[in-house]
């Protein structure tokens, strides 16, 4: 890598009592990314980024966010960088002006220039006519903009965003993408966890997690293109059957019904003629189907690498 | 200490407060509502207890006694019977608290110079029985000149003679009030600044928070600011009421009773802080908050004197803030002494204020963990 590293960690390890909430992740973040952190709840998303900003403290590992080691430097690092809880954590008994005066004195952003900020922001956000509105009866969409938008208020360097959009609707989720790649535009790196597949596929890198463990990081182009040749479609006449007998197929890794269809993912393509062995297990229990390769998605990612590292749990 | 963000939290606190109607009901309503409760209600020295009659003698002198029994106002006849029996029954049943008993043979016991009167007590009510016990310190003599046969021979009615000062009619409001402040205050601030931040931890505002530069003391400071304010208000409330419905009056000066005041709810605030560092939900906020709240009350020596608990107690008395500014104030406001007369008590409330904030500020991580 050429461009040097926003974040860089190295044996990122938490524990909370005998769980192992995060273990030992290793994680380079290249600044000007969005950088996505894809996991199922539980998987230690939230539990890592709030040890890169130095709100928990490792049992073990090194830190590095924007040249300063964290947890020791946390209090020179947090006026550079901004955090969006997964919930929202803003005053919902504030209006929409007064969160973002109340944020913009927290980051100790001269007045003259948070006045002009802020009137930006409004305008960019489009909160022009809801500035006085008090934030708790905004709709869950205008949340997570204000949300943002009090996040960027120093404009930081690096941002942090925890799930951000868990509970707002695809259309407003869109919106949202936009603005953060206008950040990444204008130089921020931006750190985004989150569980659903389309908004990991926007990222520019991603890493997955699975119970505390990175078990994947690259482009998500890279990450599909592994998969290459290992995933199928079988259009059967009886799907659920269908779905039931290839879950038992040797060389299987995952099977998912999707309407009419099923959805299979092999294992690296150790038989060479994948169709004709899937063919041939629905044959045996009498069903008849057809199966046509079709290109692999984060989806088929996500399972190939997860049931990779539960494969391995015993052993190691 | 960043002076913009700490005047930011400010801002915001007393921005929150304007929007909940609920806090700002508490603030205004808590003290009218004590201060009326405790002053009329809680009455020490008793008056009109619902007395039965038994004159059995029924002679003039008898009549004159009973006429000036009743004169004193402590208690108000309900019923007039003819067997102590029946007196019995009615206490029993809780319709009168006192019977007056006189014997038929009265007179000649007057003469005799024995028991000429009994009075029965509902004991189950220790006020009742001092009220009862002042009846019968009564002197006789005045209502019937030669109620105790030789006169002569007996003793002066009181031996020692008391000397009130301060509170000569001895109001109850009057020693009340000035202590009600130091209870409401006890109440209201310890609550307010425990709940206030455990509330930002429920909902989220506190991960934010520690995510900006803002500094613990900052954030302890600015919370706290907005209700020394509040504070002063009550203070200043429950004073005006006071003087108004109750005639209590001030002697000392009016800035030592705000800067003992301001001592107290600094100290409340501070001990807040401390139990919103420890409580992980509102509601256990406010079981701590109780916890503080019920030794005050009795300890401190609102509700009992101070003089009269075990050592144990007093010394656990010590500990507590209002233990010390009931001294301070009763002492300005009653006694008309200054503030620098009570200097030990003043002292103590200054330590306690010290070391509840510093332990605050040292338990408060800008961590999660």
């Amino acid at each position: 890598m050429s461009e040097r590293a926003a974040i860089r960690a190295r044996g990122l390890t938490r524990r909370f009592g005998t769980l192992v909430a995060v273990d030992r992740v290793d994680l380079d973040v290249p600044v000007r990314h969005v950088y996505g952190f894809l996991g199922p709840n539980g998987s230690g998303k939230s539990t890592t980024i709030r040890m890169l900003c130095g709100l928990l403290t490792p049992n073990a590992g090194e830190i590095d966010v924007l040249g300063l080691t964290i947890p020791a430097q946390a209090d020179a690092l947090r006026s550079r960088i901004g955090y969006m809880t997964q919930k929202f954590s803003l005053f919902e008994d504030l209006s929409v002006r007064e969160n973002f005066e109340f944020m913009a004195a927290m980051h100790n952003v001269p007045r003259e220039r948070a006045r002009r900020r802020i009137d930006e922001l409004i305008e960019q956000y489009r909160f022009a006519n809801m500035h006085k509105q008090l934030a708790g009866t905004l709709s869950g969409g205008q949340k997570q903009r204000l949300a943002l938008a009090c996040a960027v208020i120093h404009e930081p360097e690096l941002l942090f965003l925890d799930e951000p959009t868990s509970a707002v609707d695809p259309e407003s989720r869109r919106d949202f993408w936009e603005k953060l790649f206008d950040l990444a535009d204008t130089g921020t790196t931006l750190l985004v966890s989150t569980h659903l597949m389309d908004e990991a596929e926007r990222c520019h890198r991603l890493a997955i997690l699975d119970h505390g463990r990175l078990v994947a990081d690259d482009t998500p182009a890279v990450l599909t293109g592994r998969l290459q040749g290992r995933t199928f479609i079988v259009d059967a006449s009886d799907p659920r059957r269908a779905q039931r007998t290839l879950a038992q197929a040797r060389g299987v890794l995952g099977v998912a019904q999707i309407g009419h269809h099923v959805r299979v993912l092999t294992e690296a393509a150790d038989v060479h003629d994948m169709p004709g062995h899937i063919h041939a297990a629905l044959a045996q229990a009498g069903q008849h189907a057809q199966v046509t390769p079709v290109p692999p998605n984060l989806e088929d990612v996500f399972v190939a690498v997860t049931r990779h590292a539960q494969a391995m749990e015993p052993t190691a | 200490m960043n002076l913009r963000r700490l005047w930011a939290v400010v801002l915001k606190e007393l921005r929150q407060m304007r929007r909940d109607r609920v806090t700002l009901a508490m603030i205004v309503g808590i003290p009218v509502m004590q201060l009326i409760l405790f002053g009329y209600a809680i009455n020490f020295t008793l008056r009109n207890l619902d007395a039965g009659i038994a004159d059995m003698a029924n002679t003039t002198g008898s009549r004159a006694l009973v006429m000036d029994i009743l004169a004193t106002g402590v208690v108000s006849p309900v019923a007039t019977v003819n067997t102590p029996q029946e007196l019995m029954d009615m206490l029993r049943t809780g319709r009168i608290s006192i019977g007056i008993t006189i014997p038929a043979d009265f007179e000649r016991r007057r003469s005799e110079g024995r028991e000429a009167v009994q009075i029965l007590v509902d004991g189950s009510d220790t006020a009742v029985q001092n009220a009862a016990q002042q009846l019968a310190r009564m002197p006789l003599d005045s209502a019937v000149p030669s109620l105790r046969a030789p006169a002569a021979s007996t003793p002066p009615e009181t031996p020692i003679g008391i000397v009130s000062f301060y509170n000569p009619e001895r109001r109850t409001a009057v020693n009340i009030v000035p202590g009600l402040i130091g209870v409401i205050m006890t109440m209201t601030m310890v609550l307010f600044t425990a709940v206030a931040i455990v509330r930002e931890r429920e909902r989220g505002n506190m991960e934010l928070l520690i995510a900006t530069p803002l500094t613990r003391s900052e954030l302890m400071i600015g919370k706290v600011l907005p209700f020394v304010g509040i504070g002063f208000l009550q203070t200043t409330m429950i004073l005006a009421l006071g003087i108004w419905l109750f005639a209590v009056p001030v002697r000392g000066s009016l800035l030592d009773v705000y800067a003992a005041a301001g001592l107290l709810i600094l100290a409340n605030l501070t001990l807040g802080l401390l139990i919103s560092t420890r409580a992980q939900s509102q509601f256990q906020a406010m079981q701590m908050t109780l916890f503080i709240f019920l030794p005050s009350i009795l300890l401190s020596g609102f509700a009992f004197p101070y003089a009269g608990m075990p050592r144990i107690a007093q010394w656990i008395a010590e500990i507590l803030p209002l233990t010390h500014f009931l001294r301070l104030i009763r002492g300005v406001m009653l006694r008309g002494a200054a503030l620098h007369e009570l200097w030990a008590d003043v002292a103590a409330l200054a330590v306690f204020i010290t070391v509840m904030m510093s332990a605050a500020i040292l338990r408060f991580h800008k961590r999660l963990d």
